[in-house]
């Protein structure tokens, strides 16, 4: 039994490690579906964080902090789409300046708004998502298993939790069952069908860069406001970079990405509890191998099952209309 | 041998050109002697090192009624600049903190050489160059011992942020110090990341911290710098106990901060600025211990409700053998291992 709650809370912790990435891996997703690459994820989803963190700090408001988040991710992703999509620019180079943007810019703004060196005042538990518990999570806990899940595992996470599992379904809806999710995946494969068919490449694409930006500012809000309780330097930590590598293993597919982004998590939380674990006959394994666990594993589970990945046809390239 | 002998008179010149430029400091030197210092990266109200520092300045020009120059960097590329625009007006000592300076000091150094300099964290060999270490396995050492005495479930955690010899001599002395106070004690080590990024980790920082309280830690020691501000919430937030870092965070979480662990980073700005004005300063490695008053544990009205007598009791203890030497407490540095785990 003791065995049994471990392994529920260390998947609790997985859930909680796993939705940034599952945020931003749906941004990027958006995103590369309309045939813009996102290398930027990083760097909204920090400048996000800082917004939502030094607003909530502010106001003592996390829906103020959110709603900043949202509108800096998304100022960021219209920085990429004029670049991109209008000045037919390089859209890796425009997502690596967003990235080196966000990372010297949320410092400075910070250091010289707060003066403590780029990071933001710890946040009071008002001023954060705080964790809802679920109707009847308290009476249904006492059941075995089933009870213990449903409290322990499901309920009494943040809201942008579940808004990022609901984001899942939706998505797969949007982009297999509605017209604009239809022309999103034509808009990527085959821009000049579209435009022959009289429909604006340059309007969906930035449609689907907007929806990129909501998410990267949920991913933001949730890290300083949600699972965090401030802003520092550089605290997307390369989530960012993880969320794309996941995108592309799960073929950009909303469900899948679910599964590669709870993968992620659930490795990146066995490996905080493996680090020191004497193992039978190995003994102590080095830190450093247990901390790579989760990136080594990843590719080969990944890597191995999963076989070919082809990105969406026009990704990458700007879309000139023929004269 | 041609080159023996002009080695030698070139050596003899530079000491006449030296003794004159020192001459000539020292004609000077009174009136433009002024002590500098130039803070890290984080700036000057980071609110732990560098405010640390920036303290210890105050208290030197509180206590002699004399000013100093300080400056915040912008960019790393200033580093050197601004060590050379100090050494240029005359400034001296020019102080600053963080082993982030050793590469830019280790240069202005010496082409200044009539021109203290003092490192803290960091060992720069130059004659004119007074390098601060602080014994941080003593004050883990202490705070170690108070985690193991308010533990009641027997466990408690460390939280650092990668495997590194200066953040492994933080957590070693912190086992040994629990160890001692409580033999039984089990002590949960975790690392944030594998390099330096893992200083700005909140959130894995406190992922770990959680995970050390549902593993039973009711006490989290966080060495990671900002980062550990993370572990230090996820303890208040289960309310349990952290033990903050290198200033004094016991302020951070009134009522869940048993502790911090100090590094003195303000006396060793105000002995470096105070030497040079009684005329004694030193050059070569200085370091500052628990008996220097260089680390300890922090105890202010923040904490005092958590500290018991016998607790209490207890660190007097040893802080006394610490300091008689009865204990010594082992260095992770001195062989890069550690005796207990």
């Amino acid at each position: 039994m003791n065995f049994f709650s471990d392994i529920i809370l260390m998947l609790d912790s997985s859930v909680r490690l796993a939705v940034p990435i599952l945020l931003a891996a749906l941004a990027g997703l958006y995103s590369e579906r309309s045939g813009i690459v996102d290398i930027g994820l990083e760097g909204k989803m920090l400048g996000a964080a800082f917004a939502a963190a030094a607003v909530a700090a502010v106001t003592g408001s996390p829906w103020l902090g959110l709603l900043a988040a949202i509108a800096v991710s998304s100022f960021m992703a219209m920085i990429h789409a004029i670049a991109s999509i209008n000045m037919r620019g390089n859209q890796i180079i425009s997502g690596v300046a967003l990235n080196f943007l966000a990372l010297g810019a949320t410092v400075f703004v910070g250091h010289s708004w707060f003066k403590r060196g780029g990071s933001t005042p710890n946040l009071s538990t008002e001023a954060r998502f705080s964790p809802i518990e679920l109707p009847f999570a308290e009476q249904l806990g006492g059941i075995p298993i089933v009870g213990e899940i449903y409290e322990q595992l499901i309920s009494g996470h943040n809201l942008i939790v579940y808004v990022a599992f609901l984001a899942v379904p939706v998505t797969a809806w949007v982009l297999f069952r509605t017209r604009f999710g239809l022309r999103l995946r034509a808009v990527g494969e085959n821009p000049k069908a579209l435009d022959t068919a009289g429909i604006s490449v340059t309007r969906l694409r930035y449609q689907a860069l907007i929806i990129g930006g909501i998410l990267c500012g949920l991913a933001g809000a949730y890290l300083s406001t949600g699972q965090g309780a401030s802003f520092s330097d550089n605290m997307t930590a390369g989530r960012g970079f993880i969320a794309l590598a996941a995108l592309i293993f799960a073929k950009w597919k909303p469900v899948p990405v679910l599964w590669t982004c709870l993968l992620f998590g659930v490795l990146s939380a066995a490996q905080i509890r493996l680090q020191g674990v004497e193992f039978p006959l190995i003994g102590e394994v080095p830190v450093q191998a247990i901390q790579a666990l989760p990136y080594i594993l990843t590719v080969i589970l990944l890597a191995g099952f999963i076989g070919r990945s082809v990105a969406p046809k026009a990704v990458g390239q700007p879309y000139i209309k023929e004269r | 041998m041609n080159t023996k002998i002009l080695s030698k008179g070139l050596a003899a010149r530079a000491g006449i050109l030296a003794g004159g430029v020192a001459l000539g400091a020292l004609l000077v030197g009174s009136a433009l002697a002024e002590p500098a210092l130039i803070y890290d990266a984080a700036g000057k109200n980071d609110k732990s090192f560098n405010e640390m520092a920036w303290n210890g300045a105050e208290m030197y020009a509180a206590a002699n009624n004399l000013p100093y120059s300080d400056l915040e960097i912008q960019t790393d590329a200033q580093r050197e600049q601004a060590l050379r625009r100090f050494a240029r007006s005359g400034a001296s000592p020019i102080v600053v903190p963080g082993f982030t300076w050793a590469e830019p000091v280790s240069v202005v150094a010496q082409e200044f050489p009539d021109t203290n300099f003092a490192i803290i964290d960091a060992v720069v060999d130059l004659p004119n160059v007074r390098s601060v270490l602080f014994k941080e396995q003593e004050g883990s050492y202490l705070v170690g011992a108070l985690a193991a005495l308010k533990s009641e479930t027997g466990t408690i955690g460390f939280v650092t942020a990668f495997d590194f010899p200066l953040l492994q001599a933080f957590g070693c002395g912190y086992v040994q110090g629990a160890k001692a106070a409580n033999a039984d004690i089990e002590v949960l080590q975790n690392f944030i990341g594998t390099g330096f990024e893992a200083f700005g980790d909140i959130n894995t920082a406190g992922e770990i911290g959680r995970s050390q309280v549902e593993r039973g830690a009711d006490v989290i020691f966080a060495a990671a710098g900002g980062a550990g501000e993370g572990a230090l919430q996820a303890a208040a937030d289960a309310g349990v106990y952290g033990i903050g870092v290198d200033s004094n965070q016991n302020y951070l979480f009134p009522g869940n901060m048993l502790t911090s662990m100090v590094k003195r980073v303000d006396i060793a700005v105000l002995n470096a600025f105070q030497d040079e004005l009684d005329g004694n300063f030193t050059a070569g490695v200085q370091v500052l211990g628990l008996a220097e008053g260089g680390v300890s544990a922090a105890m202010d009205e923040f904490n005092a409700p958590l500290i018991t007598p016998e607790m209490q009791a207890v660190l007097d203890d040893f802080i006394a053998k610490i300091n008689s030497g009865e204990i010594v407490v082992h260095d992770y540095r001195s062989d890069n291992s550690c005796p207990v785990s």
